[in-house]
């Protein structure tokens, strides 16, 4: 029994109309899709939210050829100004809508409403609003000489952050002039379908873009799909590999941003309390189910006991639980297949030897839930530090001098992000030099903007995603090859 | 967990001396003993702030954190302008906070002037639950001698202060001389007698959030009761960001000796949403042995009645207005 | 009997607010035919003194805002814009004789262009700023900031268009702007003031002083708190530019010259597409060095 207790606090769901089903956005209006249908639930209670379409090969031809005609007819005519127009209702509509989409966001995800108001909706928005000023400005990003949209593009996103996903690629694909067949994943669609209402309230010419929902089988149409002429993908390295595979020898193009298993790297001059929220931050944050997630801890040994003693303590105010509550820190995993995974990995961490450490914090009983999880005694070996886990459990490992933790941070396949924490500044340049990672954060951790560019080296993908360099991937100069 | 003993105070030299590890307390060392404390940055430590901010409070623990709020303040007044008239009016809020609910908690304390301190204790008597606190040591500049430092100090405790609220000197922390704001704390904690002692460090003045986690270890150190943030008199003053810094400290402290010291953000608090703000930092950064009003306190004057006024919602059901909470302290102006 | 009308009394926008010109004094302003359309504030050097004063104060919020909040606030003026749409029209017709079509064109593309400006909020910087390979083990980064507080003769002719395209690129980067309306034509300049003070604009980022550019940019080009002056707007005027160059030296102001064409100060075509030019005058450039090492 605790002194303060904080009484649930949660938010309405009012603000969302949610309906028993939905169809596919193709050619700016809702369509039955012709194959067959699933449900989509929430991961907190195991809810049905609504039922799905399950987009089939026809309805991917449909879409593809919907957004081909969209480019040809209109969208390719239009100057970069008016592009650039169409950019900015939409971000205002978000911003409008934003309580809705956060709301929505949570129950179909998982993830904390404190998460989706904050962090998801407003930096989705701010994409929006960043690439609309790019729209008519292509000449001055250094893409090279007449930079020209690919055409069409198929795009499909993961359930981790299913609103700012569909930011990340929607909005520099319209901006540059291309047009788009998306496909959110098959537990979290129901954003994206949101979304498709705010493109028929901006008057988005129809066909602009698509969505079409539906799981592997779906992004297998959208990939093979002759008409695409570029594939955006965010997921797991197993599948950017079979993307990659599959488009060799053709014309078409990808992106792939993919998993990683970075290293969160404290240092004994590390400004400690900050540190331990760093820590929280990198590997707690959406539950773990980040992609750039600080899901190794590199501590200086001599600091090591201080920092577990901390983060061990710091881990009893975390409140795990209704995702829909404003308290509530840690939501729900996302679906019974990860909460599976997450369940496995563990166990296999406790079996190497590894020393596992959870914050018994009460469960709810419906829903897929993990505790806040520490392992130390980690090695490099242990399959807990070297695969991804994507849940709320961090490895912690220790290191002696910045060299050594230089070459433990690089020794994995992956190459997304990593984390230095130490007051010294020649130490943070000197590190980030160092890091073979696309996105390195110091003193602070999981920092996300529309101009600052994200991606990975190595397994975790490449391509690059926000800020002048994330166009790139959009347009094509026809220089060269 | 204990408070400060008595006797502590003469001997926080020679504890000062062990903490450190050398056989003399100069000033290098406690340079080098502050100085090797962790930095802070100033971003992730106004992130965390935020992040506290936003805690959603409700309902029942509304209402609990409302009272624990008011139950926790030192109301205050520290005009030049002040007349016993004025103080005796403050005291008399002190007893009766909502005339129209006597189920009202008390503040934890007056907080006036020394001079002030006899009328207070005239109006309040003896067992009416709220204490003395009296400001001292040349408040709110502390640029006065030594001597006259102490004796205002012991002047204020012979006038039947229960606390005293002490100014360090900041030209002195700023200039690097950390064994004279030492000194001074020490010597202030003896002419104490059995008062507890609050260490204000004017935050405001210090500004980086570095020398506040340094000035907060040394006045726990030199034996303060308390840290306090402000005079009130200089703006910015208690800030979330300032005090989870010192929330820090007071928790590491106690890993450290084993003692507890209490925490007291001043000026600049007036609403019942900020003051819960703060209720959350000490219960995630501190912890909940700190939400209790020997440990933790607002330096306030017109926080009280917005928490009263909350309050009265919570009772109602809807809205009050500032016609229904007495006002004994309006404005000269 | 038809509707007598509320006539408007047109102001000076200083620092937020609408005060008249300090000297009391008014001009007559006539429509494109010569028929009396309102008295307009005559602006003084005290005027604008006081708006230089009401520029800086204003200059280290609003360069200390974030570039996507400047960018927000940049869009939100188009928006207001548009929704004042009609009226624009009116007075840029009765400004500058222009048939209704034309006005209507005008007035689209002064907001367009504010749309275009809004958008280089944040991007600039990385278009301009960038990372240098200097021969050691040093982290090196050249990045823009605002140069302060800019004074700006806005041009005599393009009443509106002409006006957002010289001020527009100077607030976008975090300059604040003394601002000298068009002459003989200031009305759409004081509707572009209502504009900017509903749209979260901080008070003192833009000030409009209507008046005679004659008498007070002389003030204004050897004020030594303005750091930099922007002379598009004594074309057609016959002020000696030269000479307010000449005052500007006193403290190296950075002077943005008017567009010469055969020797003479001429107003620029303002339908063509303004690249960075404008934005790249008033920033000046900084270069920090950081060591890199265990």
């Amino acid at each position: 029994m605790t002194k303060f207790e904080y009484a649930p606090a949660p938010e309405s769901r009012a603000v969302v109309d949610l309906k028993p089903s939905y169809g596919l956005f193709i050619n700016g209006q809702f369509v039955d899709g012709t194959g067959t249908s699933f449900k989509t639930i929430s991961p907190a209670t195991e809810e049905v939210l609504a039922e799905v379409a399950e987009a089939s090969a026809a309805d991917v031809d449909a879409a593809v050829k919907a957004a081909r005609a969209a480019y040809t007819r209109v969208w390719s005519k239009l100057s970069g100004a008016d592009r650039g127009k169409y950019l900015f209702r939409i971000a205002r509509i978000l911003q409008e809508r934003a309580r809705e989409f956060a709301v929505l966001e949570t129950l179909d995800n998982g993830k904390p409403i404190k998460e989706s108001r904050d962090v998801d909706v407003p930096i989705a928005a701010a994409h929006f609003f960043y690439h609309a000023g790019w729209a008519d400005k292509l000449d001055y990003a250094s893409l090279g000489p007449n930079p020209r949209p690919h055409g069409v593009v198929g795009q499909i996103i993961p359930w981790n952050f299913p609103m700012l996903m569909l930011a990340w690629k929607i909005a520099p694909a319209l901006a540059t002039g291309n047009t788009v067949v998306l496909k959110p994943a098959e537990t979290t669609p129901l954003t994206a379908l949101l979304f498709a209402e705010v493109c028929q309230q901006a008057d988005l010419p129809p066909g602009v873009v698509n969505v079409v929902t539906g799981a592997g089988v779906t992004g297998q149409a959208i990939v093979d799909h002759p008409g695409i002429d570029k594939i955006a993908f965010t997921g797991s390295t197993g599948v950017g590999k079979a993307i990659a595979r599959a488009i060799a020898g053709t014309p078409k193009k990808a992106t792939l941003e993919l998993g990683g298993k970075a290293a969160n790297i404290i240092f004994d001059d590390a400004p400690i309390d900050q540190a331990v929220e760093g820590i929280i931050n990198g590997i707690f944050f959406n539950q773990g189910h980040v992609c750039c997630a600080g899901s190794r801890l590199l501590v200086q040994e001599s600091i090591a006991d201080e920092v577990d003693r901390r983060l061990k303590r710091r881990l009893q105010t975390l409140r795990v639980g209704d995702p829909l509550d404003k308290n509530t820190d840690v939501g729900a995993i996302n679906s019974r297949a990860q909460l599976d995974r997450i369940t496995s990995l563990v166990a296999a961490g406790e079996a190497e030897g590894a020393e596992r450490w959870d914050t018994g914090c009460p469960l709810p009983e419906k829903g897929f839930w993990f505790r806040p999880t520490v392992f130390t005694g980690v090695s490099q070996t242990h399959r807990i530090a070297q695969e991804e886990i994507f849940g709320p459990v961090v490895s912690v490992l220790t290191f002696r001098t910045p060299s050594e933790a230089v070459a433990k941070a690089n020794n994995t396949p992956y190459g997304l992000s990593a984390g230095i924490w130490t007051e010294k500044g020649s130490r943070i340049l000197w590190m980030a030099d160092q890091m073979r990672a696309g996105v390195v954060w110091a003193n602070t951790f999981n920092k996300f903007d529309p101009t600052s560019p994200f991606g990975g080296y190595k397994e975790s993908g490449y391509g690059r995603e926000g800020g002048r360099h994330g166009l790139a991937a959009y347009v094509t100069t026809g220089e060269g090859a | 967990m204990s408070s400060t003993p008595v006797d502590t105070a003469v001997d926080a030299t020679a504890r000062a001396r062990d903490l450190l590890g050398v056989s003399r307390l100069t000033s290098s060392a406690l340079t080098a003993w502050l100085h090797g404390l962790p930095g802070v940055d100033q971003v992730g430590c106004e992130a965390r702030a935020a992040a506290l901010g936003t805690r959603s409070i409700k309902t029942d623990s509304k209402k609990w954190a409302i009272d624990l709020a008011i139950s926790m303040i030192d109301l205050t007044t520290l005009e030049g302008a002040d007349t016993p008239g004025k103080v005796r009016g403050l005291c008399a809020k002190a007893m009766t906070p909502d005339a129209s609910d006597l189920t009202a908690p008390r503040p934890a304390a007056v907080c006036v002037y020394g001079d002030m301190v006899a009328t207070a204790r005239a109006t309040l008597g003896t067992d009416s639950g709220v204490n003395i606190a009296a400001v001292a040591t040349a408040f709110p500049s502390g640029r006065a001698s030594m001597a006259v430092k102490l004796a205002d100090t012991r002047e204020a405790v012979a006038a039947g202060a229960d606390e005293i609220d002490m100014v360090i000197d900041r030209g002195a922390f700023l200039a690097g001389d950390y064994l004279r704001v030492f000194d001074e704390i020490a010597e202030v904690k003896k002419a104490c007698g059995s008062a507890r002692l609050k260490v204000i460090m004017e935050t405001g003045e210090l500004v980086t959030y570095d020398n506040v986690r340094r000035a907060s270890w040394l006045s726990m150190l030199a034996g303060g009761d308390f840290i306090k943030t402000s005079t009130g008199k200089v703006s910015p003053a208690a800030t979330l960001p300032v005090t989870v810094i010192m929330l820090e400290a007071v928790r590491d402290w106690l890993d450290l000796t084993g003692e507890m010291v209490g925490v007291k953000p001043a000026g600049g608090i007036k609403t019942s949403k900020d003051a819960i703000k703060f209720l959350v930092a000490v219960n995630e950064v501190a912890g909940e042995a700190w939400l209790d009003n020997h440990w933790f306190r607002f330096g306030a004057s017109s926080l009280l009645n917005d928490l009263l006024l909350q309050r009265q919602r919570m009772t109602l059901g809807y809205y009050s207005g500032a016609d229904y909470i007495t006002d004994d302290a309006p404005s000269l102006y | 009997m038809s509707r007598v009308e509320v006539k408007k009394t047109y102001k000076l926008y200083v620092g937020g607010a609408f005060p008249r010109s300090e000297s009391g004094r008014s001009y007559e302003v006539a429509d494109s035919k010569g028929r009396f359309l309102a008295n307009a504030a005559l602006g003084s050097r005290k005027d604008a003194r006081d708006a230089v004063v009401a520029a800086r104060k204003a200059q280290a919020g609003w360069a200390g805002a974030t570039a996507y909040n400047r960018g927000q606030v940049l869009y939100r003026v188009a928006e207001v814009m548009e929704s004042r749409k009609a009226q624009f029209v009116e007075e840029v017709r009765a400004a500058e004789g222009l048939n209704p079509t034309r006005a209507a064109a005008a007035v689209d593309a002064a907001i367009d262009r504010w749309v275009w400006y809004a958008g280089w909020s944040d991007k600039f910087t990385q278009v301009l700023g960038g990372l240098n390979p200097v021969a050691g083990p040093y982290f090196n980064i050249s990045a823009p900031e605002p140069t302060g507080v800019v004074a700006v003769l806005a041009p005599q002719s393009s009443s509106l268009l002409g006006l957002v395209s010289v001020v527009a690129p100077v607030i976008v980067s975090g300059n604040t702007a003394v601002v000298v309306t068009s002459f003989n034509r200031p009305i759409p300049a004081i509707t572009l003031a209502e504009a900017l003070a509903t749209s979260d604009v901080p008070g003192g980022v833009v000030n409009l002083v209507t008046g005679n550019p004659a008498e007070m940019a002389p003030w204004l080009a050897s004020h030594r708190d303005v750091n930099a002056i922007d002379l598009t707007g004594v074309a057609d005027t016959d002020i000696a530019w030269a000479e307010l160059e000449r005052a500007a030296a006193d403290n190296l102001k950075r002077v943005r010259r008017p567009l010469i064409v055969d020797g003479s100060a001429v107003e620029p075509d303002w339908t063509l597409s303004p690249g960075l030019s404008r934005i790249e005058s008033y920033l000046e450039t900084k270069t920090v060095w950081h060591p890199k090492g265990k």
